[in-house]
């Protein structure tokens, strides 16, 4: 393994600003990695390595003539096939969308490229963002670099997997239920769901408008922020972008200090049910915070309980809606186009075959919950559980500074353990879906091993405070990391 | 059924709900140009196509143009609302949903008032909501340009995202054998109301307002209405009264015959005049409506409604009072020129220096006439109030009579050029040569000697026929008044 790809996105942003190493050099690294260990992974689902290397040329180009550049610039990153991209094929993991070439790129696509951050190629997920594991993408599970008969976490399991797996130092992701938390906790890295509007929509291909959000994934706290920083902020093209200033979260990130800060522990998520493993591994977090200066409460927030269900009539609600216009008229898949069928029957037989069971299970909820005469009871009472989960927000930061809770009930489950079991699937977001029904900011960062495997701790803060999760993230990175002598990753087995 | 026959037995009640097309720069929720007429498929872009990942972002101009309606219309501006999302599968709409307003309209509880032959009618409006227009499908191959039969459809998303308004009016009661003509006088008012906002062109022939009608039956005396019919495909204010006059003409024939009315959705047809069943209650979509999460919550401060409210220029009502005290007119002499379409032309013709009679006189009389030769609108006429006014200064000058003014209109309007250029191009000039028009006259004298006599003995109402040969010998183009004197002068008659 190149000594470039163990290096983290900061340092390696240096590196080459400091004419060290070429952003070339540092792109040909990251393929090579590719071509050796994805074929155990199955973390991409497209790479182009022209189309990287121009990139990164031009970067390099733009350095010799003397540009000022960003702190990323020349890093790589593997971007989540869910943001359009003009030069790559973008399929949100579905068949209905397989070889689509967008005419547009997202604004966060937009942003990564002034960055100067070169893309290595599109990361595989969840079909559509909606699932746990990656399971659910159309073109085959993406497996967990610490056990590859494990999945990495989903949706945004492809680039959680890139970047435990030194195939990419940064990457993005989506989140929506926990698609970035989740999968950053079970493989040991960090990832963050920005403030709800603190990063632009556009271009991102929904799932559900209301709870999508773009985020980093990264080896460390401060490479997170340094992602973050770089593709957040105001966006005219979406209605719902916050029009104010991102916040500062790299100096937090460098900061990483907790002392006198008011930590509480989320009662409900805590104890039965979860994990022995991950219980001590998160009491042990509660510790080391302790003695970092922090002052530790238990909080409860009574309505988070009905997170889960709420979540799972406003999602497929929004997500029935947002498909529709999968309808082989335009764009994608055409099935059954033989002149001798209407529109309609096109329509629906592209949508048979194009669309995964999970998709389609979701379809039909949100169909259902929409439909006149349920609406009142399902999607209208999940709204107002929605309003709840915000109060009981409101109600514990008017106590405390942060939330904490373990990122996930459990550590990263085999390939296949779940697939027949939506239920079992969900509960896999348990902690990590009221945060997106709040909109506020959360982080997963990595905690420890429960029998040698990752185990996550999230902090959650309120809306626009992102940086205060840097802050105890970093804190507690360097604190964790002395007593491991070195990063989490570093204890994963080689590929 | 006959009309009057279904009006002795039943009671209309009416309902219209108005679309218009906002004339805005750009469309409704992306920065893609509306104008009318493009090669298809020229103004778009990933928002109003639907694209996977686009978003949509609310035009500030689009909301102006609604709110100023519905002030016009008396409406409450609520101080917040949303858009929902109307969800139903078509190959002309770009995200098989429309984004538009369900429970929280934007301007509610208005009313306009009509006037139908004489009598006032107050029209509530229930709701004032923003959408967004579809694409426009064009059925290739069939018998009857609809989807049904057709070999393959063509879709243009030109018109899909365009800004569209739609007004419901509360149920109208009580209008009696004047539905037809109150459902068209709300139309032309509604039409006049929104075209003197400068919103909208609200032209029907294209599309850029249109109307469906709701129509019920009940029994003269009883206290329940009847079952309704909503007719759409209504295209222009003649159609309007037609539809209401032909669904109340039908349902009264079912009725009476002991049929049942079935809730639907009715297809008016221009050529029969008639209206064909289309999709019924029971086989209507669940729009499935929700809140859109796409797009933050409207919520138009006090201040800027109150500014917009003071910006509104003099309504048709207003300017109807003021033209009727201005230009003299009776209230038979204002509605004609209201149904004419014709005020605003007439005030611009003042404007440009007429006075208001003649204006009048040349728009209500040569021009209307014109116009509906041609089966056009009198605004659609290809000459503007500003030539009206040159013809009519030449006429004022003496350089014109009537005659050859309406040759100048006849020039104008066959593309000949401006009025002089008309007038320079075919001779038109009045003959005002006085020594040429005497030595006229004195042979016309020569020539009717018996007539002449007439008039030398006192019959001055002979003169007439002199002046008929005066004008004859000069093709039209002297001034006859003028000849007039000359001749009664002559003869020593004056
Ligand atoms: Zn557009």
């Amino acid at each position: 393994m190149s000594e470039l790809v163990t290096k983290g996105a900061a340092e390696l942003g240096e590196l080459i600003a400091g004419g060290d190493v070429s952003a070339v050099e540092v792109a040909r690294a990251h393929l090579d990695r590719i071509a050796r260990v994805d074929g155990q992974v199955n973390a991409f689902l497209h790479v182009d390595a022209e189309t990287t290397l121009a990139q990164a040329r031009a970067v390099d180009e733009r350095r010799a003539a003397g540009e000022e550049l960003g702190p990323l610039a020349g890093v790589p990153i593997a971007h989540k096939d869910v943001f359009t991209t003009a030069d790559m094929p973008t399929t949100a993991g579905s068949k209905i969308l397989e070889g689509w070439l967008p005419p547009y790129d997202a604004t966060v696509t937009a942003r990564l490229r002034k960055a100067g951050l070169v893309i290595l190629g599109k990361t595989n997920m969840d079909e559509f963002a909606m699932g746990s594991s990656t399971e659910n993408s159309a073109y085959g599970p993406t497996r967990n670099p610490w056990d590859t008969s494990r999945i990495p976490g989903g949706s945004s399991g492809g680039s959680s997997a890139a970047v435990a797996s030194y195939q990419a130092p940064l990457s993005t992701g989506t989140d929506t239920g926990g698609s970035i938390r989740q999968p950053a906790a079970v493989t040991g890295i960090v990832g963050m769901k920005p403030t709800y509007g603190g990063a632009s929509r556009y271009g991102m291909i929904a799932f559900a408008s209301s709870l999508d959000t773009p985020g980093p994934f990264a080896r460390n706290v401060l490479d997170a922020a340094l992602l973050h920083e770089a593709f957040s902020g105001h966006d005219a093209m979406d209605s719902t972008s916050i029009d104010a200033a991102v916040p500062p979260v790299v100096e937090a990130a460098r900061r990483g200090d907790v002392n006198g800060l008011r930590v509480g522990v989320v009662k409900e998520f805590h104890g039965e049910g979860y994990e022995p493993g991950v219980t001590a591994r998160f009491d042990e977090a509660v510790e080391v915070l302790e003695s970092l200066g922090a002052k530790v409460v238990e909080v409860s927030c009574p309505n988070f309980t009905y997170a889960l269900p709420a979540y799972y009539l406003i999602a497929p609600s929004e997500c029935s809606s947002n498909l529709a216009r999968f309808d082989a008229m335009r764009y994608g898949l055409r099935v059954g186009d033989d002149g001798s069928r209407s529109a309609e029957e096109v329509m629906a037989l592209t949508r048979a075959a194009g669309f995964g069971p999970e998709v389609k299970r979701r379809i039909m909820l949100g169909t259902y919950a929409l439909s006149s005469g349920y609406y009142d009871a399902y999607y209208g009472k999940a709204q107002q559980v929605r309003t709840l989960i915000k109060r009981d927000f409101e109600a514990a930061f008017e106590q405390v500074d942060v939330l904490i809770s373990p990122t996930t009930p459990t550590t990263a489950f085999t390939i296949g353990e779940r697939a027949d079991d939506p239920m079992a699937m969900y509960l896999a977001d348990l902690c990590t879906i009221p945060t997106n029904l709040a909109g506020n900011a959360a982080i997963s960062v990595p905690c420890g091993l429960s029998d040698g495997l990752p185990v996550g701790l999230q902090i959650m803060a309120p809306v626009l405070a992102d940086d205060r999760v840097y802050r105890v993230g970093a804190a507690i990175e360097r604190a964790l990391e002395d007593r491991w002598g070195g990063p989490l990753l570093a204890q994963a087995p080689a590929l | 059924m006959k009309y009057d026959e279904a009006l002795a037995k039943y009671e209309p009640v009416l309902g219209i709900e108005t679309h218009i097309e906002l004339g805005t720069a750009s469309k409704m929720f992306c920065g893609c140009p509306t104008g009318f007429g493009a090669e298809p498929n020229t103004q778009v872009c990933p928002v109003c196509l639907g694209l996977p990942g686009a978003l949509p972002v609310t035009n500030h101009a689009a909301i102006e143009g609604i709110i100023k309606i519905g002030l016009a219309l008396n409406c409450e501006i609520v101080e917040w609302c949303r858009f929902a999302r109307k969800n139903y599968f078509y190959p002309d709409m770009p995200k098989n949903f429309q984004i538009s307003q369900y429970d929280e309209p934007l301007c509610v509880n208005g009313f306009l008032e009509v006037e139908a032959e004489g009598e006032t009618y107050r029209i509530e409006i229930e709701r004032v909501h923003m959408e967004e227009d579809t694409g426009k499908s064009l059925h290739v191959g069939g018998a009857t340009g609809r989807i049904q039969g057709a070999d393959h459809s063509l879709v243009d998303y030109n018109r899909a995202g365009i800004p569209l308004v739609e007004i419901v009016t509360k149920p109208i009661p009580a209008t009696g054998e004047k539905a037809p003509l109150v459902a068209r006088a709300y139309a032309t008012e509604l039409r006049e109301l929104v075209r003197s906002l400068g919103v909208s062109d609200v032209r029907m022939e294209e599309g850029s307002m249109r109307c469906d009608v709701n129509v019920s039956l009940m029994p003269r005396g009883a206290a329940e209405w009847g079952t309704r019919t909503e007719t759409k495909n209504v295209n222009s204010l003649r159609s309007v009264e037609r539809a209401v006059r032909s669904e109340i003409e039908r349902q009264a024939g079912v009725l009476s015959g002991g049929g049942r009315i079935v809730q639907e959705t009715r297809h008016f047809h221009e050529d029969t005049g008639r209206t064909t069943s289309g999709r019924s209650k029971e086989e209507a979509q669940d729009y499935r409506y929700f809140p859109e999460p796409d797009l933050v919550p409207m919520a138009p401060s006090r201040e800027w409604v109150a500014e917009l409210k003071a910006s509104l220029p003099e309504l048709p009502a207003a300017r109807r009072r003021r033209v009727q005290a201005e230009w003299a007119l009776s209230d038979l002499e204002l509605r004609d020129v209201v149904n004419a379409g014709a005020v605003e032309l007439i005030e611009a013709t003042v404007a440009a220096g007429a006075d208001a009679g003649a204006a009048r006189k040349w728009w209500m009389n040569e021009l209307s006439r014109r116009a509906t030769e041609q089966g056009v609108e009198l605004d659609a006429l290809p000459i503007t109030p500003e030539q009206v006014a040159r013809i009519q200064a030449m006429v004022a000058a003496g350089e014109l009579n009537d005659k050859l003014a309406r040759q100048v209109f006849e020039g104008v309007l066959a593309g000949e050029g401006a009025p002089d250029e008309v007038v320079a191009a075919r001779g038109l000039k009045v003959v005002s040569d006085e020594g040429e028009l005497s030595s006229i006259i004195d042979r016309v004298i020569a020539d009717n000697a018996a007539v002449a006599d007439k008039v030398r003995s006192g019959k001055v109402a002979a003169a007439g026929a002199l002046v008929g040969a005066v004008m004859k010998a000069t093709r039209g183009q002297a001034d006859a008044g003028r000849a007039r004197e000359l001749i009664l002068e002559k003869l020593g008659a004056s």
